[in-house]
């Protein structure tokens, strides 16, 4: 695996205006706040957080489909560069080729009124990759069989199929046009269990097999333990944390990570963990509390927390914590 | 041995579509004793909704119950056969009255246009003989007991002004305040984080040894099952394919599907073992498997009997019961 950098973010913001009074400044919402990170080239980044922490709208900004506010954030492959806040024109179109979506619900993501082959074939059409219909209909047979889509079924309606066939659609649809950078926002939440390690193992080897880079959104950290080789923890629009999965599941320092790890019902009955039960509910993006924007439901609160915004520290290569106090807190 | 609350016999309930009569539920049977909680697993379209919705009577018009079907609730010493209550004032006892209900998505269970408070009164004043100002005091408690803060307040407000969470706790609430025998909880955190997950499921183990109440606990989760049920029953395509105490299920799953289902969970605690799916997807409920219901899929299908024969839960398993022939010919030679 390289470790070069695809997607670098510096100082990464998207507020959203809200309509105000006539008088005195708008109010914004801040869905995302001074976000830096990395995504090295062919690793699955994990992104978690409860619902309201800003993943989808980080997802959302480095493809460039909600407005950056402010900072910085490129992208790199190797054959181009861009500069993702100033793109435009044709670099844009370019850059659409390049980075995907796959989206939550497979029901609501597929045209009833279209066959499987038309919608996996259409990014092909809309970005004029193909020359003649022949090879339009060869790449969508190929990307198909690649993700495991009975080739006779090509011809049939997405109504007649299950969740996890119609997930498998919406990847193909994402990869036909070969992108380098994939955006999986909640990709495998509405599936059963069942289903849901059927689809990972699928992103897992698409990715080997064709040398991708994932965004990975998740709510569900167990899943993303499983398929991630760096996460970073999102809470109100902030980074709280990055580490290597590993690390971070073995070794999470801020206390919003150990609480969202000890919060997964573990499937041993006799087994209630040393839980920290997280007390209340993540307040409004809206009106966010002053300081660090945890210390309304942090157990180890003090008095620099509601008065400071922690920065990101550097606890060692590649694990990154915003906490005033996770130094005395890990021993 | 205690007599049930509620006590389900061969529940086979079929649809009338347009495309035929589609086979929902078939020979279903569970009891649940006071003050027990039991969980009922299953993928989308196992069925876990519609055998919930059954107790109450809430299935739609075109669901058509087998003669043979029986559901008995036992109230007071005294059995009530839940179909042969037609008259509306009759089913009171099963729709709010003995039983409640909670679902899955508060935000669609509450009337948008009604503050939260009116809705709990009005339920109280039918289900029960008290004036409208002890309804208020009633629900108010049962707000704060629930841990909404400032209840008075949010008694008069309306279900959008309250979170995700909060709208959960109201609902649980409202299910509580007529003190039903017997709560169906259908998927009541899959909508919730995990944090405030948490909190719900440690809210309703509180109730349930407060009130000492029965509930019925739907869900997808085996998380979720392991830490708040007592028995379990692992439903797919409609039927009961195993049943039993939580610890024995989960730490000892014999039916194939149910072992399908736990290697398929991804675990916290060992990552390094590649995730396993369940091959193939559920069959379409028009074109149910004969034979096992499970044998497209199953990995240890034993041929031409599993596709030819019903497995079925024998006595010679005992507690632990599974509807498997596989396990049914390991148990004979364990004891032979």
């Amino acid at each position: 695996m390289s470790s070069e950098t695809l997607i670098s973010t510096d100082d990464l913001s998207v507020h959203y205006p809200l309509r105000g009074t006539l008088f005195g400044p708008k109010p914004v919402v801040r869905a995302i706040e001074s976000i830096s990170i990395d995504i090295k080239k062919g690793s699955f980044f994990g992104l978690v957080g409860e619902s309201g922490s800003g993943k989808t709208t980080f997802g959302r900004a480095l493809l460039r489909a909600a407005p950056i506010t402010r900072g910085k954030a490129t992208y790199s492959d190797g054959e181009v560069s861009y500069d993702l806040p100033s793109l435009e024109g044709d670099d844009l179109k370019e850059y659409r080729k390049r980075a995907q979506l796959i989206f939550q619900d497979p029901y609501a993501a597929l045209s009833p009124r279209m066959t499987v082959r038309d919608i996996i074939a259409e990014p092909l059409e809309v970005m004029g990759l193909t020359k003649s219909r022949e090879e339009t209909d060869e790449r969508v047979r190929t990307i198909a069989a690649k993700c495991r889509i009975n080739l006779e079924h090509l011809r049939r309606f997405p109504h007649a199929f299950s969740g996890g066939q119609r997930q498998r659609i919406s990847i193909a649809r994402a990869l036909v046009s070969e992108p380098k950078f994939i955006v999986a926002d909640e990709c495998v939440a509405a599936l059963d269990v069942s289903i849901q390690a059927d689809v990972l193992n699928l992103l897992k080897s698409i990715q080997m097999d064709m040398g991708l880079t994932f965004l990975f959104i998740s709510h569900d950290l167990s899943v993303v333990a499983h398929t991630c080789d760096h996460v970073a923890v999102m809470y109100l629009g902030r980074l709280v944390e990055t580490a290597p999965t590993r690390e971070l599941f073995a070794a999470p320092r801020h206390p919003y990570t150990k609480a969202l790890l000890s919060a997964i019902p573990s499937l041993d009955p006799d087994d209630q963990g040393n839980i920290q039960k997280l007390e209340g509910e993540i307040p409004s993006p809206t009106n966010p509390p002053p300081g660090c924007k945890f210390h309304t439901r942090c157990p180890h609160t003090i008095d620099i927390c509601r008065k400071e915004e922690p920065k990101l520290s550097k606890l060692r290569l590649a694990h990154d914590v915003a906490c005033h106090r996770w130094q005395e807190l890990s021993d | 041995m205690t007599e049930p609350l509620i006590s389900v016999k061969d529940l086979t309930l079929r649809f009338k579509t347009d495309e035929g009569l589609i086979t929902a539920v078939e020979n279903v049977s569970f009891d649940i004793a006071p003050g027990e909680i039991l969980g009922l697993v299953g993928e989308s379209g196992s069925g876990k909704s519609v055998t919930a919705k059954s107790l109450m009577l809430l299935n739609p018009d075109n669901a058509v119950y087998d003669p043979k079907s029986s559901i008995t609730l036992n109230i007071d010493d005294k059995p009530i056969d839940v179909f042969s209550l037609i008259k509306p004032q009759d089913r009171m006892v099963i729709r709010g009255g003995a039983i409640s209900m909670i679902f899955q998505e508060p935000m669609a269970s509450f009337a948008p246009a009604i503050t939260v408070g009116s809705q709990m009164v009005e339920q109280l004043l039918i289900h029960s003989d008290m004036n409208s100002a002890k309804a208020k005091e009633i629900s108010i408690e049962m707000l704060a007991r629930v841990g909404i803060p400032d209840p008075a307040q949010r008694f008069g407000q309306y279900a959008f002004e309250f979170s995700g969470g909060m709208r959960q706790r109201a609902m649980i609430a409202m299910a509580l305040s007529t003190k039903p025998k017997l709560l169906i909880a259908d998927e009541p955190t899959t909508a919730l984080d995990v944090t405030i997950q948490a909190q719900v499921i440690d809210l309703m183990k509180d109730l349930v040894n407060e009130f000492h109440m029965a509930i019925l606990f739907i869900t997808h989760d085996l998380g979720v099952i392991a830490q708040t049920v007592d028995k379990v029953a692992v439903m797919y395509l409609g039927k009961l394919i195993e049943t039993g105490a939580v610890r024995e299920v989960l730490r000892n799953p014999r039916h194939p599907y149910t072992q399908g289902l736990m290697n398929a969970l991804p675990k916290l605690d060992d990552l390094d073992t590649p995730l396993t799916a369940i091959k193939g997807d559920i069959p379409s409920p028009l074109d149910r498997p004969s034979g096992c219901v499970f044998n497209t899929r199953c990995p240890v299908s034993l041929g031409t009997e599993c596709e030819t024969r019903v497995p079925v839960y024998t006595d010679a398993l005992g507690e632990h019961q599974v509807a498997c022939f596989l396990a049914e010919q390991e148990e004979k030679g364990a004891q032979a």
